[in-house]
């Protein structure tokens, strides 16, 4: 037991040593220095500089600055009447686009001659690209070359453009089941009545199917810049 | 005895006694005439602040109460707006609940259904509210939360190696932020829909740390809407113009959806990626889609069971 006592003023002595008191005082000094430096520093610079200008949500947009877009979609009349009183669902297709430019096709077909050769259009039409399966298919495996009013299915039935869902379904059977049920397509009006759909042809151009890519609307604005003034200072940094 | 109060220190004599009664007297009127003037100005201020402050909450009111505070909003709203604002209290319907489904396979991110949904349920333009975040993902990643962004802004969308998730309310069976709530402001009506009741929120935001989709977005001002820009036909507990200091988040549209309309998400979505109805219904679309698609819950493992579907309809 003597032998510990007599240890004791050694391990007094290491101790001191290892953290001697002026040096560490000095260390802690300049830690605490430098860190409110670079809070200071941060507090005067940060907030709004830390995101790159062109990162993406430094200005708030709203939907004023979209005139183009229609937010307030207006329903079809019959929709609109229907309302959702009607407990079985009227269902009502949006008119066909193509009765907007060309429609009747009659008024010029009526007179010309049928040319069934497959060629590419250059006096009229030119503008269609066909990207559709275009090396099995042209244009009267749909259109109907004797009344050009009409489309023709694969076993000879005419119908109308309103119709056109019936001639893309005889292919896309499955994404046709899931737009008769409302599943696939946008749907307008009421959940539990009257709504009216939209033809395939609506969002896709029937001789180049894909859905084309479109420009989104601006992100929302990064917490930082919730405030006015803050996109104002990140105006002044440029 | 020694003591620091003068009223004390000579012991009962009488005068003493008056001048004590007497400080009383003079402190309760003062009192009193404080009260009196912080009520009075308090209800210059706002005529219906007052009475939103003693009154009880909005549910257990009887249908004149309603009605009457209906009208106040309706008038006061009017008033600050410069235009006809009408605020309804459409209840549920009988035998409804809704449900929502989200394609993902469809969405491709072009945040129609953001800005739409700010402008039909009349948030914040400045600061800005936005109650539908439109995450974007890795296709090689897959669903990875802490990985997404909601400020991707390319040229066109959809980009070639992402896929977007967009996140609002889920509108859940056990809503984690109904049970924090201390005041009861927020509950889950009949319908499914979980409201708040905007004039009884106290703002201790806890809904919004409960709530594991962000889902909830705090008014840190008087919601900053030009006249011009607001959608006049309100409901409650849904669209109209919220008072500072309180949370708000999608209700489904319920001014809409209670007359049987689409939400207004569903309608601007141009990919019609956006599903809605009644889960009762076996007609639906909601039911359709659950009983033939691959269908997913965001966060599945907390155990919300949310209303909100997500699928790949092919």
């Amino acid at each position: 037991m003597a032998g510990d006592f007599d240890e004791q003023p050694q391990n007094a002595r290491d101790s001191r040593d290892l953290l001697p008191g002026s040096s560490s005082l000095a260390v802690l000094l300049i830690v605490f220095i430098s860190l409110s430096l670079l809070t200071l520093f941060s507090i005067v610079h940060g907030g709004a500089g830390h995101v790159a200008s062109d990162a993406g949500g430094t200005r708030a947009f709203g939907p004023a600055d979209f005139p183009e877009i229609e937010f307030d979609r207006t329903l079809l009349p019959e929709v609109e009447a229907g309302g959702s009183a009607d407990p079985e669902g009227v269902y009502r297709v949006r008119r066909p686009l193509a009765y907007e430019d060309y429609y009747p096709c009659s008024d010029c077909h009526a007179d010309l001659e049928v040319n069934l050769e497959r060629r590419e259009l250059v006096e009229m039409h030119d503008d269609i690209v066909l990207n559709h399966g275009s090396k099995e298919r042209w244009c009267f495996d749909c259109h109907n070359p004797e009344d050009r009013d009409r489309l023709r299915l694969a076993n000879g039935e005419l119908i109308g453009f309103d119709e056109s869902y019936r001639l893309c379904g005889q292919c896309h059977g499955t994404i046709f089941r899931d737009w008769r049920e409302g599943i696939h397509g946008r749907r307008e009006g009421y959940w539990n009545g009257a709504k009216s759909y939209q033809l395939c042809a609506h969002c896709h151009n029937p001789h180049a199917p894909r859905f084309q890519a479109i420009e989104p609307l601006p992100p929302p604005v990064r917490p930082q810049f919730l405030r006015a003034e803050a996109q104002e200072e990140v105006d002044d940094d440029e | 005895m020694m003591m620091s109060d003068p009223d004390r220190r000579h012991g009962p004599d009488e005068g003493k006694v008056e001048t004590s009664v007497d400080r009383r007297s003079l402190l309760i009127n003062a009192g009193l005439t404080t009260m009196a003037a912080v009520s009075a100005s308090v209800a210059g201020a706002s005529s219906g602040f007052v009475e939103r402050l003693l009154r009880t909450r909005f549910v257990e009111l009887s249908a004149e109460r309603k009605a009457e505070i209906l009208d106040a909003l309706e008038r006061e709203l009017s008033e600050r707006y410069g235009r006809e604002v009408t605020v309804a209290d459409t209840p549920p319907m009988d035998g409804v609940e809704f449900g929502y489904g989200l394609d993902i396979a469809r969405c491709v991110g072009c945040r129609r259904c953001v800005y739409a949904c700010v402008h039909e349920n009349n948030q914040s333009r400045d600061p800005q509210i936005h109650w539908i975040r439109v995450l974007r993902m890795e296709k090689q990643r897959g669903i990875e939360l802490a990985e997404s962004t909601a400020y991707y802004e390319p040229e066109k969308v959809p980009e070639p190696d992402a896929f977007y998730l967009p996140v609002a309310c889920q509108q859940c069976r056990k809503p984690a932020c109904v049970k924090v709530c201390p005041v009861k402001a927020t509950w889950q009506e009949p319908d499914g829909i979980v409201v708040i009741d905007s004039d009884w929120c106290i703002g201790c935001r806890c809904c919004m740390s409960a709530c594991p989709y962000g889902a909830r977005h705090f008014n840190w001002t008087e919601p900053g809407i030009p006249s011009e820009e607001i959608k006049p036909d309100t409901h409650y507990f849904g669209n109209r113009p919220r008072p500072n200091g309180v949370v708000e988040k999608c209700t489904f549209c319920i001014h809409r959806t209670r007359k049987g309309r689409y939400p207004a998400c569903v309608e601007i979505c141009p990919v019609g990626a956006r599903k809605f109805g009644n889960l009762l219904d076996e007609q639906s679309e909601m039911q359709y889609l659950m009983r033939e698609k691959r269908v997913f819950v965001l966060k599945e493992d907390l155990n919300t069971q949310p209303r909100f579907y997500y699928f790949y309809a092919t």
